[in-house]
């Protein structure tokens, strides 16, 4: 069989990203453009900057892929890109330069569900074992995936509120870190030996979860500290937080790994960069004996890598999209097979 | 010299493609389609009319802004990619501009605007058959728009299909000097685009990268964000 080399393009939110993958595991070349810097100023994503900086450096960002893997459109076997969920706006600009692109250059082009690709930054180290079971938490998704086998997606839980990266994210602005404040939440959990106790929403008899509860509590203990002219211990604040939403987030998912009896648990998405969830997970695992894997850091936020390596599954499925594609901020997560 | 033509930069859509000042084909729609569906295709369509590869084509012309902020980056995103991959230059022109092109036969003041809401319009006023510019494109006030075109004391051409939305001001105004173009020639066409770019000097193939759209308006987050700063 013939090399599959795949051109993936990803803008769904605030990273414009190129790259190229071989044969869904291979990574030749990986490019992220982050507008962090920029969108700091405003303490979070606006989508209309967001589709402005995209602009400026969509084919900064493909030549720049392309010259570091030494390659020419005719070496490439399709174009895959984002189609959904994220920001409409956003995700446009990756789809009308991958369609133009694709156009160009007479090559097929494969629509990628932005989460299928979250998971399948694990394909990226190592083949994924099935029956699997994916943690999926990042700023705009808390799910629990079940996959029988390649493109197969069961979504066995969810979060019925806030993701897990948005709670971060806001209980970091309560505590006037900067954007985005799931790393520096993380870092201060780490230098506090004692967490204040927040309570935990277990929704029971399900694996949905709920963070809204969790950021209200800490929301209301600052409150309360100001009120009566207490100082609040920020590092005690994010040991806390953080304590609360890594169990709920490790015992869900033990729970299910043992119920559907899979061969390999692994976490995606920017919130499994979390040092205190990755421990966390990986202790459990370790007891079950059920592997567990984690993709490197670099891979667990916003990429095109990860979004060219499930592309390639697609590929070979047969599933093409068509120079008409749209964007789809909502796209549910759906298998392929 | 083949040129391909781009306008996505409000709801109506043009691709033309012309070769040596002859309009091989030409699209004009105005079925409130969105554009990210009907671009590309709409293209590929043209391209495979003319008889042409994507490689045929010796430059591309797109309509830059202002307008509906995701449909001129639409335009943008697809006519800056097939530019850079492509290594053909590109030319931007302003949507107005390629509005007041359809009456640059009137003999006086040409003004073509879009609705930008709350009472506000981007604008240009143009001049003679080489549409020689009496004001910069902008976002301004329908009143100063008007106050400024009454002080020219000329007959002025109102061109745009959001020309309508304030037409009573407008006869109000400037009563007899008030022009109103015809349905026919209120769509934006590529094939005019491609006329005004023609006259403009071709970019080296290496300023596609830093082609960006013109909003001609900051994005709200930044104009407060500015705001705040000098309060500091
Ligand atoms: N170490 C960390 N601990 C907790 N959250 C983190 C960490 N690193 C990143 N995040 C969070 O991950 C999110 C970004 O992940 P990403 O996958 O890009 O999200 P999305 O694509 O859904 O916007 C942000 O909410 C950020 O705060
Ligand atoms: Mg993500």
């Amino acid at each position: 069989m013939s090399d599959r080399i795949i051109l993936a393009i990803e803008t769904s939110c605030d990273e414009t990203a190129a790259a190229i993958i071989r044969n869904g595991h291979e990574i030749v070349s990986n490019v992220v453009s982050s507008q962090i810097e920029s969108q700091k100023r405003f303490g979070g994503v606006v989508p209309e900057i967001a589709s402005r900086h995209h602009v400026e450096q969509i084919t900064i960002v493909i030549e720049e892929t392309l010259e570091k893997a030494n390659m020419q459109p005719s070496d490439l076997t399709a174009v895959a890109v984002t189609e959904g969920p994220g920001l409409v706006g956003a995700l446009l600009i990756g789809i009308n330069a991958a369609k133009a692109f694709a156009f160009a250059h007479n090559l097929p082009i494969i629509p990628v569900h932005h989460i299928a690709g979250h998971i399948y930054a694990n394909a990226l180290v190592q083949p994924m074992q099935f029956p699997l079971l994916a943690l999926v938490v990042s700023g705009g998704h808390t799910e629990l995936v079940f996959m029988k086998e390649h493109g197969s997606f069961e979504v066995i839980g969810e979060t019925r509120d806030d993701a897990a990266g948005e709670a971060y994210d806001k209980v970091a602005r309560v505590l006037n870190m900067p954007y985005p404040g799931g790393p520096h939440i993380d870092r201060l959990a780490h230098e506090a030996n004692e967490g204040v106790e927040f309570p935990r929403a277990w929704l029971d008899d399900t694996y949905d979860f709920s963070f809204s509860g969790l950021k209200s509590a800490v929301i209301n203990y600052k409150h309360n500290m100001d009120q009566r002219g207490e100082e609040i211990i920020p590092e005690q604040v994010a040991k806390g937080f953080q304590d609360s939403v890594v169990e709920v987030l490790t015992t869900k998912t033990v729970r299910a790994a043992k119920e559907f009896n899979v061969k390999q648990v692994i976490a995606a998405g920017g919130v499994s960069a979390n040092k205190g969830l990755r421990s966390s997970l990986e202790q459990a695992f370790e007891k079950e004996k059920i592997p567990f894997t984690v993709p490197p850091l670099k891979f667990c936020t916003d990429n095109a890598a990860m979004i060219g390596a499930a592309a390639t599954y697609m590929y070979e499925a047969g599933v093409r999209g068509d120079l008409s594609m749209n964007g789809i901020p909502g796209k549910e997560l759906k298998s392929w097979i | 010299m083949i040129w391909l033509g781009i306008e996505t930069s409000n709801s109506p859509l043009s691709i033309a493609i012309v070769k040596d000042g002859q309009v091989l084909v030409e699209i004009v729609e105005n079925v409130k389609l969105t554009h990210s569906v009907t671009a590309m295709p709409t293209i590929q369509e043209l391209f495979h009319k003319a008889k042409m590869k994507p490689m045929d084509i010796d430059a591309i012309a797109v309509s830059e802004g202002p307008g509906s902020y995701t449909g001129i980056r639409i335009g943008v995103t697809i006519a800056k990619t097939l530019a850079w991959t492509l290594k053909k230059p590109l030319v931007g022109v302003s949507s107005l501009k390629v509005l007041a092109a359809n009456g640059e036969l009137f003999n006086g003041i040409i003004c073509s605007l879009f609705d930008a809401r709350r009472q506000n319009v981007y604008a240009g006023i143009y001049q003679g058959t080489d549409l020689e510019t009496v004001m910069e494109e902008r976002h301004t006030s329908i009143d100063d728009l008007l106050s400024q075109l009454q002080s020219l004391n000329k007959p002025v051409l109102f061109i745009g299909s959001d020309v309508e939305n304030f037409k009573e001001n407008i006869k109000e105004q400037l009563g007899e000097l008030a022009i109103f173009a015809p349905s026919s020639i209120t769509l934006p066409r590529a094939s005019k685009l491609i006329e005004v770019a023609e006259t403009k000097s071709l970019p080296s193939i290496e300023e596609v990268h830093h082609f960006v759209p013109q909003y001609h308006r900051l994005a709200q987050a930044e104009a407060n964000w500015i705001q705040d700063q000098k309060k500091r």
